[in-house]
């Protein structure tokens, strides 16, 4: 398994990423020696085996539904580069 | 006369109740030690000595009021110095996870375990060194320098967690916390020489970790032996309503001086004493066994026998993981932001510039892993292999208590050693891997010395939610060894 320089240009947009052509190039050998090496993982027979996504017996256990104070605004906005009338400033989203 | 810094967890915690030292004192030794050897060690990101004095006094206060009337029960670790791993968030300090990404990241609340370290009275020094987001083995990824190992200062103190544990073994606190995701607490606790416990996944809460791999993150500590290790596992460990994957199970009341081994079933996984694993780290790890036997435990060989897939499963599912953890790093309410006036393109700017080169890789072959078209072939296909891995250790428990095998194919290597080849670095995890996959716990602690001087470490792992049974075998075995008691010269 290898990958191209566009493919990884393809996957740093898709992790908004943004590389230099020198970058772009290392990474494509890096990651595609990295899954070489797991190349023998494809090979097992998993056919009948079911996937773990978690180790533990629970099941998205709920706790009380009880009101609590939450952490003042300001606090919550104290380490956003930009702020502004009490909420996160972005730059346009839609033109 | 002993120095401070010298003495033992448990030692300080006795001295200090029979009032022989204050909280104060231990913690200026402390800030001393770290003010005399931070220049070579690098073991910090953020120093805290106006909080640790402030802890320290408000400690004191409550020790002489404890003397007036001795009835409460104190904590172990009132007025004990301790540090805490850069990826654990404490209130208003900086908390960057190794990460120029997390610059000046003042954490608007604690984690649960620093929060539960704090009630029971620690005195918190600063913030300790790690891989950029604990992807690492050695900390030469952390954005902020390399760590250095107090055993030899070209070396690496191992990783993530290297800075707490250059710390620990270098005497700058009498315990740390650290975080192990594949091994970074158990691979740095072996090369700097001390006692470091993975604790079972959902026994620790998470809440306030910053998140790496989900399926894989827990909450552990480093200090100088199992008996120092247990009070700060006692005050830390149990369910936390802000943490939904937090186990609800009692914690066990643990007696080390009950703890006897004889009839414990020991077995010992043939497929990790394997070709490439250094001499000295297999006679050490073989003489150790030795010593379990003679201290009545029962040794047999076992296997599991999916060990050599544990590394690419790994390294597609916490990959996998990281790259939708690390999406939240989008310069909207957190981090620096290199400005643009498309929000597009300073996603782009912001993350291409401010990841490092190890975290944009994860995050890319995450990303790639879990893409259409590949999701099955990879993630789907190890998330499979993982239950494989899972059902290895399940199988061995029916026989066994316990297992015993190296943490690291190696002691400590040299810093630049692996340069820019990251398949190397991760075949340092080969061994501490598996039980990250299997959420089982693992405690390594030292058994050893090479030529070169040099700590050689071993781990004992135990079915999920078992620390009990690690605590007492780790116990036990330094009772009869002094492994542990060595330090470095500095």
């Amino acid at each position: 398994m290898s990958l191209t320089v566009d493919e990884v240009r393809h996957i740093a947009n898709l992790a908004r990423l943004k590389l230099t052509p020198e970058e772009e190039r290392r990474y494509a050998q890096q990651l595609s020696s990295i899954l070489e090496s797991a190349a023998r993982l494809l090979e097992v027979d998993t056919a009948q085996i079911p996937p773990t996504a978690t180790v533990l017996p629970l099941r998205a256990p709920l706790r009380p539904d009880i009101p609590r104070p939450c952490p003042p605004r300001e606090k919550m906005l104290s380490n956003a580069p930009e702020t502004e009338a009490g909420m996160f400033r972005v730059p346009p989203v839609l033109e | 006369m002993t120095a401070l810094t010298d003495l033992s967890l448990l030692e300080a915690a006795s001295a200090l109740r029979k009032g022989e030292v204050s909280s104060l004192e231990l913690t200026e030794a402390c800030l001393e030690r770290i003010d005399a050897l931070e220049p070579q060690l690098h073991a910090f990101l953020a120093q805290t000595p106006d909080l640790a004095i402030s802890q320290a006094k408000a400690a004191d206060q409550r020790l002489q009021e404890w003397h007036k009337k001795t009835e409460e029960p104190l904590p172990l670790t009132l007025g004990i110095p301790v540090a805490i791993k850069d990826v654990l968030c404490l209130e208003g300090i900086p908390t960057t996870c190794g990460s120029r990404i997390l610059e000046d990241f003042r954490p608007p609340y604690s984690a649960t375990s620093v929060a539960r370290l704090i009630d029971n009275g620690v005195v918190v020094l600063g913030k300790t060194n790690t891989d950029e987001f604990a992807m690492g083995s050695s900390t030469e990824n952390s954005a902020y320098g390399t760590t250095h190992n107090p055993w030899d200062l070209d070396r690496v103190p191992g990783g993530s967690s290297g800075g707490s544990a250059a710390a620990v073994a270098a005497r700058m606190c009498f315990a740390a916390l650290g975080t192990d995701t594949g091994g970074s607490v158990r691979q740095p606790a072996s090369f700097c020489g001390i006692t470091g416990l993975k604790t079972s996944y959902g026994r620790v809460s998470r809440y306030g970790l910053i998140a790496y791999g989900s399926s894989l993150d827990t909450v552990g500590a480093l200090t100088r032996s199992a008996a120092d290790l247990l009070p700060l596992f006692t005050a830390m460990a149990g369910h936390d309503p802000l943490d939904s994957t937090c186990m609800p199970d009692p914690v066990p009341e643990i007696n080390l001086d009950a703890g006897t081994l004889t009839g414990v079933r020991i077995g010992v996984p043939k497929e990790y004493l394997i070709e490439g694993i250094q001499d000295e780290v297999e006679t050490a790890v073989r003489s150790a066994v030795k010593v379990f036997e003679e201290l009545g435990a029962e040794i047999q060989e076992v296997s599991l026998p999916h060990t050599d897939l544990a590394l690419p499963v790994y390294y597609l599912i916490a990959p996998a993981e990281a790259s939708a953890n690390l999406a939240r790093y989008d310069a909207v309410r957190f981090g620096p932001r290199l400005k643009s006036e498309k929000l597009w393109n300073q996603y782009l700017n912001t993350r291409g510039e401010l990841f490092g080169p190890e975290v944009k890789r994860r995050i890319m072959l995450g990303t790639y892993a879990l893409s259409a078209g590949y999701y099955d072939a990879y993630y789907g296909q190890a998330q499979k292999v993982r239950t494989l891995i899972k059902d290895d250790f399940e199988t061995v428990f029916k026989d066994v208590d316990l297992i015993a095998c190296p943490v690291a194919p190696t002691t400590a290597f040299r810093i630049g050693e692996h340069g820019d080849d990251p398949l190397a670095m991760y075949l340092e995890d080969i061994f501490t891997l598996p039980a990250n996959l299997a959420g089982v716990p693992g405690m390594a602690f030292p058994v050893g010395f090479d030529r070169n001087d040099l700590p050689i470490g071993m781990q004992l792992n135990a079915p999920h939610l078992g620390e009990k049974a690690l605590f007492q075998a780790v116990h036990a075995y330094q009772t009869q060894t002094d492994w542990h008691l060595r330090k470095p010269d500095l």
